[in-house]
């Protein structure tokens, strides 16, 4: 999916726990995220800090989308 | 001391080695002696073979700490290649995944390491759409298996076919030993030269008759990363996930596993996702904490805050959703081209795709 909108020309970043995976199918804009479970949360943490750490993720996923990149990147 | 008897290991995840569904996908290697699940079958349809230990592993533990998760492995499994040379296993099967990626990836994983560090053959079974397959298969022998557990019987039956020829030395060959190509050369004789079989060849494209080439091409579907959004302050941003997060009820009812269909569904007015109006449907991942706050999927509350504070133009009014899990390349493949044809005709600019 994310190689099909990004042939449309859409930049898309593909937020992720299984980098290796991502890499081998194609995504050119890779975020890395927490756990498979819960890619963009962690249980263990209190909501308000849950929420903060969501936030960076989601901040670091636009930051791609800005950056210019020659080939597949893992924005860690 | 040679014996006709193979003592094997045998690899499996938690729910094949009987030790839980998803809950338990966060567990840490285990040995246990003997054979669990599929390994009883394997040793009835391989004469001659006993599995001493079997090696569990948690598919999310595996996943996504291969190299921790590896070397617990490789320290549970060195007793057995420190004892007297009959006691040691001469083989390592992992699996099968099947279309199992986070399965795929622990199989490939350690049947890799255990070669490596030990010295013995290994090999695994996957369906040639896992994505472990594009991973490991240079290093790794991967039987071709059939998508799912229907194809269990099977499977083992090639596999232990596979490592009973290895065990015996005996020559291996991808078409006839059914394992999925490694890019290996290696020299046979062929009666015919390479001159007369080119030319053959040559003649029957021209004929347009079909011929099968002896090089294969390997096909790179890469796509060129797409320009950078330019204006981070106008963007028009959409979600997708394959993540399986629809809204409660699941009203197109999107599969748990192989979907079919994606679903387009309205952000319009919500500022976060909740428990009540939406749900996780995918059967590949405990769905718990997706479920108790689908935020952890879909991050629609981050989202919408930093679109009210301006860190981006707007979000798009909808978002779309699948399931991920054990799905085809194919349908994968439509439904990205179909929601990119919906995201141009509204005008969306970037994507940001949440996958578990």
């Amino acid at each position: 999916m994310v190689k099909e909108i990004e042939r449309a020309g859409i930049p898309v970043v593909h937020a992720c726990s299984i980098v290796p995976i991502s890499l081998t199918v194609g995504s050119n804009r890779i975020l890395p995220t927490i756990a498979i479970p819960h890619p963009f949360g962690d249980p263990e943490m209190g909501l308000a800090e849950e929420k903060g750490l969501r936030r960076a993720l989601v901040e670091k996923g636009l930051k791609a989308l800005a950056t210019g990149i020659e080939g597949q990147t893992v924005f860690s | 001391m040679m014996s006709d008897r193979y003592r094997i290991i045998h690899c499996l995840n938690q729910f094949f080695g009987g030790l839980g569904g998803e809950t338990e996908a966060g567990l840490a290697p285990v040995l246990q002696k003997g054979s669990r699940g599929p390994g009883q079958l394997l040793e009835r349809l391989f004469p001659g073979a006993e599995i001493a230990a079997t090696l569990i592993c948690g598919d999310n533990y595996m996943a996504t700490n291969t190299e921790t998760a590896l070397e617990e492995a490789l320290s549970l499994l060195a007793p057995y290649f420190t004892g007297a040379e009959a006691e040691r296993p001469s083989l390592l099967m992992a699996g099968p995944a099947f279309a199992a990626g986070r399965y795929g990836i622990a199989c490939g994983a350690i049947c890799q390491a255990i070669a490596e560090r030990f010295g013995i053959p290994a090999l695994t079974g996957m369906f040639p759409e896992n994505p472990a397959v594009s991973l490991y298969r240079k290093e790794v022998l991967i039987v071709r298996t059939a998508q799912d557990v229907m194809g269990m019987e099977a499977a083992l039956r090639d596999m232990a076919s596979l490592a009973g020829k290895l065990l015996r030395r005996e020559e291996i060959l991808p078409e006839q030993d059914n394992y999925l190509v490694q890019g290996r050369r290696r020299n046979v004789f062929d009666p015919e030269t390479g001159a007369r079989r080119a030319v053959r060849m040559l003649l029957q494209k021209m004929r347009h008759e079909p011929f099968v080439s002896e090089y294969a091409m390997p096909t790179f579907d890469r796509v060129t990363p797409a320009a950078p959004v330019a204006d981070m302050g106008k963007v028009r941003l959409a979600l997708v996930t394959s993540g399986g997060i629809v809204p409660q009820g699941n009203p197109d009812r999107i599969q748990a596993a192989s979907a079919q269909s994606f679903g387009t569904y309205p952000l319009k007015g919500l500022s976060a996702l909740s428990s009540v109006t939406h749900q996780s449907v995918h059967g590949g991942y405990d769905p718990t904490w997706a479920n108790a706050d689908p935020n952890r999927v879909l991050p629609l509350d981050a989202v919408r805050e930093l679109e009210t504070e301006g860190a981006f133009g707007s979000l798009h009014e909808f978002y779309y959703a699948t399931v991920g899990n054990a799905t085809s390349v194919a349908m994968a493949r439509s439904f990205g081209r179909e929601i990119a044809q919906r995201l141009l005709a509204d005008g969306v600019q970037a994507v940001i795709l949440t996958s578990t």
